[in-house]
């Protein structure tokens, strides 16, 4: 069984880190898993976590009073679920839900914050990839703004 | 391996006259999307390669340039989304009404410079139509070709074409991945944009040809991400989509800078259009 620093240095967010940072990080992290359906975190609800996925799929929902829940977003292994734990107010700003059964590594962010406070090189580090996580992210969510596939020749 | 038919190229004279075709076969694909199934009057079939596009004239309201989306049984099929005054009539044919065609035209999917290779299909919407005659081709000789991906992407799950043809497709050993811009929770699928599924997606960049069909935007930001993987410019092929009258290279109006889509194209390598794909007003 692979421990957490070999599953975190597997993810494509942690891509060459060096290894006493992956120690660092990975001390805040734990295996753990969901079933299919199962709510990873809530809207409005203390955002003390964020989710490596090793396996399965998380949709990121809200619900729209009259129409009901609206998937936002389906991630799935090798992505990260959640940035809201680096911002105040540290609140979840949409559902997670399973999809089918996820397993994944969930990291304590407030144990994480404490070493990123005192290791500002180490939150410079994990800073930028998290911006390149979200860069990607807004691009997929602005290309999806334009409609893109009602946008024909007409004839 | 199956050879291809030489596409059966109109004869110089007959390229601008029309013949008739007669609806046999109306299949509703999705919300203002419809397939059809032409069979000729005269009985002699066309036989397109994956790629070719078809000049369709309704009667009396106008003629518009078509992807050819399969052959079956000596049948023309086109699936053709309604968006316009031409498109409309075409989708609202009923088994029995007589359209014009004229073609094939234009230039096919590379699908024997792919031999040996991973195969990277990205499909955006109706984009989709245009690659099937090529997805089909490619299952038809799966031991020609490496890895086999389709990456599809949808406005929403009511607009997926194909649905129960892409479950064949993965029955056949093809990774068909969907994605929608947007769904409910009865979508057991994904969301987000296309592009997304390119990262993660299973081929070989150094030994991979990718074919990608839809919307402008969409195939440029997909070379793109095709090119971020490491899948160089000459090996990603696009369809581009430009309005066509003659056909025949003729009239001008589908000049792209220095090529004409219906005589060049409509499939090019992306390091060759890219850069009038990124002059504004071409």
């Amino acid at each position: 069984m692979k421990s957490i620093a070999e599953l975190v240095a597997e993810a494509p967010l942690f891509a060459d880190l060096p290894p006493d940072r992956l120690e660092l990080i990975s001390g805040c992290g734990q295996n753990v898993h969901f079933a299919d359906g199962e709510t990873l975190f809530r809207e409005d609800t203390p955002a003390d976590t964020f989710y490596l996925l090793r396996h399965g799929s998380v949709t990121l929902e809200t619900y729209v009073p009259g129409r009901g829940s609206i998937t936002i977003e389906t991630l799935g292994a090798g992505d990260v679920v959640g940035w809201s734990w680096l911002f105040p107010p540290y609140r979840w700003y949409f559902d997670g839900r399973a999809l089918e059964l996820v397993r994944a590594v969930e990291f304590d962010t407030t144990c994480l914050r404490d070493k990123l406070e005192t290791d500002p090189a180490l939150g410079y580090d994990l800073m930028s990839r998290f911006a390149q996580v979200l860069r990607e992210r807004l691009r997929g969510t602005r290309l999806r703004l334009l409609d893109v596939y009602g946008d024909v020749l007409s004839g | 391996m199956a050879t291809f038919s030489p596409a059966e190229a109109p004869a110089e004279g007959r390229a601008m006259t029309p013949r008739p075709f007669a609806v046999v076969h109306r299949r509703r694909e999705a919300p203002g999307i419809w397939t059809l199934e032409l069979e000729p009057v005269d009985g002699e079939p066309l036989r397109p390669l994956p790629g070719q596009f078809t000049m369709v004239y309704a009667f009396g309201i106008g003629e518009v340039a078509l992807s050819v989306s399969g052959v079956r049984d000596g049948r023309l099929i086109h699936t053709v989304a309604a968006v316009g005054a031409v498109t409309t009539a075409i989708c609202a044919s009923r088994p029995g009404t007589v359209l014009g065609v004229r073609g094939p035209l234009g230039n096919s999917w590379p699908l024997e410079r792919a031999q040996g290779s991973d195969v990277v299909v990205v499909a955006g919407g109706v984009g989709l139509a245009p690659l099937r005659g090529a997805l089909r081709h490619l299952l038809a000789n799966r031991g020609e070709y490496g890895e086999l991906v389709l990456l599809y992407g949808s406005r929403s799950p009511a607009g997926v074409l194909y649905r129960a043809e892409l479950e064949r497709w993965r029955r056949l050993g093809m990774s068909v991945d969907v994605i929608v811009d947007a769904a409910g929770p009865e979508w057991p699928g994904q969301v987000g944009f296309v592009t997304e599924l390119i990262p993660p997606a299973r081929f070989d960049p150094d030994a991979s040809v990718a074919m990608v069909c839809g919307p402008e935007i969409m195939m440029t930001h997909c070379a793109r991400a095709l090119l971020d993987r490491g899948i160089a410019a000459e090996d990603v092929y696009v369809s581009l989509e430009r309005s066509m009258r003659c056909g025949t290279g003729h009239c001008g109006h589908c000049q792209l800078g220095p090529t004409l889509v219906c005589r060049d194209g409509p499939v090019y390598t992306y390091d060759r259009v890219a850069p009038a794909l990124h002059v504004r007003e071409l």
